[in-house]
Formats: structure tokens, C-alpha cells, sequence
């Protein structure tokens, strides 16, 4: 439903989008995750006619955003639930929004109703709100026009636990009833937790994608060794690849494979045992400062 | 046939049906940008800080006409008094209808719902004309008032109006307006369109007079490039000649014309953050 080709968004020299391409699809939810400033909110914002891109383009039900007639009727849009007039009261937003798409104001009594702002809290201006009421009210905003695709940036940001529990409800109830979402998040567990497809960004790429499950499926066999040298010369004397992670390794082959030849060169192993998925180790590198070059390689299996 | 879907028919669901909408119409924009001029409280009180200045500035001429045998109101000096406040604060409304989208970033949202923004621009300017005419319309009718009691207590009623002056009240006021609208667009930050409103209202005009005395071709050409200026004649419009006309034209090309075009052409490429 949601289609990026290509896209590419710089900044003079610096490039926030490097070419990317993906799709989201009806009845899913889809995961963004990425680091702050992998170019999430970029990609996002040239969806919905905010930023130009600078090559390539974006579709929405096979449509430029600028050509959907009334957008709001079909495409819920929460870029920054601060971004709205502190002057305004939670209901008065809402109304704004009503107005402009031509809807009933019995809807903003519902919808304030669905994200739990109804009576006084609705009432009170958005300056005085928690930023946890702002993504609530922002929410509320994006459900207005009952769009059938939505687009979320950090919509979980300053939810407290039950909020978390309750948008993902939500947002899994629209999925089912056929809507498309695209949520994006820098928290991998958030992602885990309620997507159904999972696009991984880092500095401006795609450097992962597909479900939760296949991209944190264990992926060959982490080890500890006390003759830790002589393990590694063997296994790379049987063809294999070990490399370093965390304080051990991890190596394409399975845990059997590895102990015989442990035990073949009498090595004492100190751990042994499938690996974790490669998504948190690819998403932590992408975090870290160092080794801005080398992401990209570590492809999940 | 195998029941696994094809590629295509896998795409078929990919697409939106938009026929059923339609893009809202222009005047409920602007019914819209109306509301969010004063659903605020900034806004609310922009507005209500004008009628009640002008309502202390009546009240202070009353009390001054009232008091001194030698100073005599008409109703013409009451309105001329409303205008001149109100052409103070009405260019701060065109103002804040454009940068408040920036400063207070509904921007995403306004243009996210309608992504053509020439519409949402020629909404605002719109919606900012329509404050205008209301307030014309309070100045006459709070004019009057408050000519009706000056009257009682004078004595005597004095309704003297240069009506002719009218449409060159209406236009004046408007283009004080649009003024401040067209730097707003420009640059896209309250407190900047403001200062530079006034260094354009009232600096200008004086470095103008100020060039005009030392140089002398400056001086010919002066009636061509000063927009204050030229707005003069407006208020006696029967006697504006051709070239009153023409000196108008050429100054508000200049000093409006050129910095709305260039300020919406800005406000069109803008990334909206």
C-alpha cells in the first residue's frame, strides 16, 4: 500500500536517505526501526508531501500523496505530537482537523474517547499536556478521517507501559481490519512486539528486512573458549568463518560441529549454545559511533 | 490454477480507491484558517487587544473633545482614529496567520490534511482580508457610538464623513494587512515579519524623506518606490490623477507584489518541519 522506489533525500552534502526501496503492505503492521537520525522521520515526512525527495518517489495506494484527494480521509499522518498550537485545547485540534476534512464533530467526541482524553482533559490546552496526552491527542488525529493507511513516527514515545500495551492493541485491531501501518521506532523490542514486517534503517539504508522471526531467528552458534587461538585456527582450518562478538564469537555452523572440533583439539569450552539473532548485534553496531563503514555486510540469514 | 496468489494478484489490494473524495472546497479553508485565527489565545486576544485600544483611544478623545472648547470631533476623527490603531495590530493578524504554522509547527499537520498549499496560503490571505472588512466594519459602527454620546454631550452632532475616503480606507487597511502577510511568507518567523513590518511601515518612509532631501534625483524618482507614501492620495481617491494611480502600482509591485510572489513561491518549496 505504502511504496518508497529509490529514494534519496540530501541535505547539501549529507545524504539523510541513501536510495532506498520497500513496501508496506495491507493488514500488517510494519516496523521502521532505526537508530536516531537513520533518516526514519525523512522518509516519512517525503511521504506525505513535508520533504522533497530528491530522487526517486513515493506511493500511497499506488497514488503521489499530493494527488489523494482530502488526504486525511485515507492517510493518518503522526509525524511529532508536539508539533501542534500549545494555545489550543486537545478537542480544539481535533475539531480543526474535522473541519478542514469535512467530517461530522460527533467524531471528535469519539475519538477523544477512543484515546481516553474525553471529558476534562480534553479540554485543557495542549501546552499543559504530558508528552504521553500528546501522542494520544496525535493519534486521535491520525484516526480522524478513518484512513485506511497509517504512518506513525514514534507513536510509542512517552507511552507509559499500559499505553505501550494499549496502541499496540490498537494499532493490531486496524492491521487485522485491513488497514496498512508504518511505525517507525528506535526501540528494537517496541518493533518485536508489535510488527509484523520489520524494515531496519541505519544512516540512510535498508540494512534489514522481514519479519520478526526470520530476522531474529538464531543464526549459527556462539562460543567461549579458554584455548580460545587454537579453537579459531581450527575452525578456520575446517572452512569455517568464526567472528568476534560481545566478549565471545559466533560462527555459521551448528553447536555439534563446533564442540567435536573443540573436542578434537582439546579445547575447554566455556560456552556453547545457538546464537542470538544477528538483528540486535546489526542494530547495536548501528548505534555505536565506530564502524560507520562495515554495517552494511552483516546481512541477517 | 494453484491457489498460491500471483504477483499480480498479490498487488491488486496495493491500490486506493480516491474516487470518493473530494478535495475540501475553498471557503471551508477558509472557515477553517478564521477559526484557528482565533481558537488561541493569542489570537483571541490580538483580536479583542484591537477593539479595546480602540474603544480607551475613543474614549480618550471623548474626554479630551469633551473637556476643551477648542477641539471638535466629527465622526470622520473618531473612525480615523480606529483605523489608525487598528493598522497597527491588523498587519501582526496577517502576520501571524502564516508564521504561526512555523513557529508553532501545526505546519505539519495543516499541510499533511491539504498538501496543495497554494490553497492553504490563498486561504489565509483570504481569511486575513475578511478580519479586515469586520474590523472596517467595528471601526463605522463603534465610530458612530461613540459620535452619537460625544454628540449628547457636546451638544451637538457633527456626522461629517469623507465617504469618498471610504474605498481608500477599505484599501489602505488591506494593504497594511497584506503587507504584513507578504513578509511573513518571506520569512517565515513571527517576531522577524513583525520588526521588519515596522522598519517597512515606519523606518522607511523616513530614510526615503531623509534621501529625497540630500539627493536630488532621489527625490523624482522617491514617489515611484515609496509605498507609504504613495497609499496618501487614497483617502481623497476622486482626486487621484493617472499618475497618483501609477505611483501606486509601481510601489506596490515593488514593496508587496514582489515579496508575496517570492515569499509564496518559499512557502510552496518549504520543507514543513
Amino acid at each position: 500500500m505504502i511504496k518508497v522506489e529509490n529514494l534519496t533525500r540530501k541535505y547539501g552534502a549529507f545524504t539523510a536517505v541513501d536510495d532506498i526501496s520497500f513496501v508496506c503492505r495491507p493488514g500488517r503492521v510494519t516496523g521502521f526501526l532505526g537508530p536516531n537520525g537513520a533518516g526514519k522521520t525523512t522518509t516519512m515526512r517525503v511521504m506525505v508531501g513535508l520533504t522533497p525527495a530528491t530522487h526517486g518517489q513515493t506511493t500511497i495506494g499506488g497514488h503521489k500523496y499530493h494527488d489523494i484527494p482530502n488526504p486525511g480521509r485515507h492517510v493518518g499522518v503522526l509525524l511529532d505530537a508536539s508539533a501542534q498550537h500549545a494555545g489550543r485545547t486537545g478537542r480544539e485540534v481535533l475539531t480543526i482537523g474535522a473541519k478542514t476534512m469535512g467530517l461530522p464533530m460527533s467524531r471528535v467526541d469519539e475519538m477523544l474517547e477512543l484515546v481516553s482524553l474525553s471529558g476534562a482533559e480534553g479540554k485543557r490546552r495542549v501546552r499543559n499536556y504530558s508528552l504521553g496526552m500528546r501522542q494520544r491527542l496525535g493519534i486521535a488525529h491520525a484516526l480522524l478521517g478513518d484512513p485506511s493507511v497509517l504512518i506513525l513516527d514514534e507513536p510509542a514515545n512517552g507511552l507509559d507501559p499500559a499505553g505501550i500495551r494499549w496502541m499496540r492493541g490498537l494499532l493490531k485491531g486496524y492491521a487485522d481490519r485491513g488497514g496498512t501501518v508504518l511505525l517507525s521506532s528506535h526501540l528494537l523490542n517496541e518493533v518485536e512486539q508489535i510488527a509484523d514486517d520489520i524494515i531496519m534503517i541505519g544512516r540512510g539504508k535498508i540494512v534489514a528486512e522481514g519479519t520478526p522471526a526470520e530476522l531474529l531467528q538464531s543464526t549459527g552458534t556462539f562460543f567461549k573458549a579458554v584455548e580460545v587461538e587454537q579453537l579459531l585456527d581450527a575452525l578456520v582450518a575446517s572452512g569455517l568463518h568464526p567472528a568476534p562478538v560481545g566478549d565471545g564469537y559466533r560462527v555459521d555452523a551448528e553447536a555439534l560441529q563446533v564442540g567435536k572440533i573443540a573436542a578434537a583439539n582439546s579445547v575447554t569450552l566455556i560456552e556453547l549454545r545457538p546464537a542470538d539473532g544477528g538483528l540486535e548485534d546489526m542494530f547495536l553496531e548501528l548505534t555505536a559511533d565506530t564502524q560507520r563503514e562495515d554495517f552494511g555486510q552483516v546481512a541477517p540469514a | 490454477m494453484s491457489a498460491v496468489l500471483t504477483k499480480d494478484e498479490f498487488q491488486e489490494p496495493m491500490t486506493l480507491d480516491v474516487s470518493q473524495t473530494r478535495n475540501p472546497p475553498f471557503l471551508r479553508l477558509v472557515g477553517v484558517e478564521l477559526r484557528k485565527s482565533y481558537d488561541t489565545r493569542s489570537g483571541f486576544w490580538l483580536l479583542m487587544s484591537m477593539g479595546i485600544l480602540a474603544v480607551i483611544t475613543l474614549a480618550i478623545m471623548t474626554i479630551v473633545g469633551v473637556v476643551n472648547d477648542n477641539v471638535e470631533f466629527a465622526y470622520e476623527d473618531f473612525v480615523a482614529a480606529i483605523a489608525f490603531v487598528t493598522s497597527v495590530l491588523l498587519p501582526v493578524l496577517g502576520i501571524l496567520l502564516v508564521t504561526s504554522e512555523w513557529s508553532q509547527r501545526t505546519g505539519m499537520t495543516t499541510f499533511a490534511l491539504s498538501p496543495h498549499r497554494l490553497r492553504v496560503i490563498m486561504a489565509k490571505m483570504v481569511a486575513g482580508l475578511a478580519w479586515t472588512f469586520v474590523i472596517i466594519a467595528f471601526a463605522l459602527v463603534v465610530g458612530a457610538v461613540v459620535n452619537l454620546l460625544y454628540g449628547a454631550m457636546e451638544g451637538e452632532m457633527a456626522w461629517r464623513f469623507g465617504w469618498e475616503g471610504l474605498t481608500g480606507f477599505v484599501i489602505t487597511q488591506s494593504l497594511a494587512m497584506l503587507g504584513g502577510f507578504a513578509l511573513a511568507t518571506l520569512l517565515l518567523n513571527s517576531p522577524a515579519a513583525i520588526v521588519a513590518f515596522f522598519a517597512y511601515k515606519w523606518i522607511l518612509p523616513t530614510l526615503f524623506a531623509i534621501g529625497a532631501a540630500l539627493i536630488g534625483w532621489f527625490e523624482d524618482l522617491l514617489p515611484w518606490i515609496d509605498f507609504q507614501t504613495a497609499q496618501g492620495p487614497l483617502y481623497e481617491m476622486t482626486n487621484m490623477d493617472g499618475e497618483d494611480f501609477a505611483h501606486l502600482l509601481v510601489s506596490g509591485a515593488f514593496w508587496l507584489g514582489l515579496p508575496l510572489a517570492i515569499g509564496i513561491w518559499r512557502v510552496l518549496r518549504a520543507e514543513v518541519k
